[in-house]
C-alpha cells in the first residue's frame, strides 16, 4: 500500500433506513486491505456515529474516506443547522434529538463521546447555519 | 454460551443464519439507544433489543457482533432479516420482555461487559 486510497460517498439525509451504509461499504473495504479487526471497528464505529448525526441532525452530507500507510482518515461534511456549543455537545448524554428520533433508537447523547473515544485524533468544525465538518483518524 | 443455550433459555424463535447456533459468545449487552451499544466494545457477542429497524443490525455488524435477540415479540422486516443473513448475525426472537431475559442469560452465566476498550 505504498499510494493513498479514498473513497467518497453521499449519505442520503431523507432515509433512515439506508443510513449507516457508507460505514458498512468502509468495514468491507478495509477488510480487503487485511487491516486489523479492532482498527476497523474503531473506523467504522466512528464514522457510523458520524454517517448517522448527518442524518438525523443534518439532512445528510459526504463522507471521504482516506487510507495511507499510516492512518486512516474520515471526512465528514454537512450542510445542516450547524452545532452552537461544541464543548456541550461533546458531553456524554447531551442530545437535542426530538422523541421521534429516540424511538428509532438515536438520541442518547453518546453519538460524539464515542467518535472521540474510538478514534486518535478528532476535529469539529461547525458554524451555525452553514454546516459541520468533522474529521477523524485512527492511527494504523 | 452457546448461541444454542441462549435460544432454549428463552424459548426463542430462529429467524435466520441458524447453522451459527454452536458459536460460542461471551458476553452481552441489553439495550433500545444503539448509540449506548456502541460505547462498550469489548467482545459485545450478543445484543439484546425490543427496537426494530435497520440500524440495529448494522449497530451489530459495526461491533462484530454474533447475535442480536428481538424481546417483547418484536419481529424483524424482511429486509432486516436480509441484511443479517448477509453478515452472518444469528437473529433469535422471544415474548420475554428485556428485564427477564437479561436476568435469564446474566443468572446462566452469559454476563455483560462494560470495559471500554480503545
Ligand atoms: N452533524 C451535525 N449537525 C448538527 N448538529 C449535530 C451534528 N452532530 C451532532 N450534533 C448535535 O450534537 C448533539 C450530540 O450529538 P451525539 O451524536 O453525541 O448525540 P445524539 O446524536 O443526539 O445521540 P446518539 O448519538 O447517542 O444517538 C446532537 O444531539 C446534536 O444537537
Ligand atoms: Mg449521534
Amino acid at each position: 500500500m505504498s499510494e493513498e486510497l479514498k473513497f467518497h460517498f453521499v449519505v442520503d439525509g431523507d432515509d433512515f433506513t439506508s443510513a449507516g451504509k457508507a460505514s458498512v461499504q468502509v468495514k468491507k473495504n478495509l477488510r480487503q486491505l487485511g487491516l486489523s479487526p479492532e482498527t476497523i471497528r474503531r473506523v467504522s464505529i466512528a464514522m457510523y456515529e458520524g454517517e448517522i448525526n448527518m442524518v438525523i441532525h443534518a439532512g445528510g452530507g459526504v463522507a471521504d474516506v482516506t487510507v495511507t500507510e499510516e492512518y486512516i482518515e474520515i471526512l465528514l461534511s454537512d450542510k445542516g443547522p450547524g452545532i452552537k456549543d461544541i464543548e456541550q455537545a461533546m458531553q456524554e448524554g447531551f442530545s437535542t434529538a426530538s422523541d421521534n428520533i429516540r424511538s428509532l433508537g438515536f438520541g442518547a447523547g453518546m453519538g460524539l463521546p464515542n467518535m472521540k473515544r474510538y478514534t486518535d485524533y478528532m476535529d469539529i468544525k461547525s458554524t451555525v447555519g452553514v454546516g459541520t465538518d468533522i474529521t477523524m483518524r485512527v492511527n494504523i | 454460551m452457546k448461541i444454542s443455550t441462549i435460544k432454549e433459555l428463552l424459548g426463542a424463535k430462529v429467524i435466520c443464519c441458524a447453522d451459527e447456533l454452536d458459536k460460542h459468545v461471551y458476553s452481552a449487552c441489553g439495550s433500545d439507544m444503539m448509540s449506548d451499544v456502541l460505547a462498550y466494545v469489548k467482545d459485545q457477542a450478543v445484543l439484546l433489543t425490543g427496537l426494530v429497524n435497520s440500524q440495529v443490525i448494522r449497530t451489530a455488524e459495526m461491533m462484530d457482533m454474533n447475535c442480536i435477540v428481538f424481546v417483547r415479540s418484536k419481529m424483524p422486516t424482511a429486509e432486516m432479516i436480509e441484511l443479517a443473513e448477509e453478515c452472518g448475525i444469528v437473529i433469535l426472537a422471544t415474548d420475554k420482555r428485556m428485564y427477564e431475559a437479561c436476568g435469564l442469560l446474566y443468572s446462566n452465566g452469559l454476563h455483560g461487559n462494560r470495559v471500554k476498550n480503545v
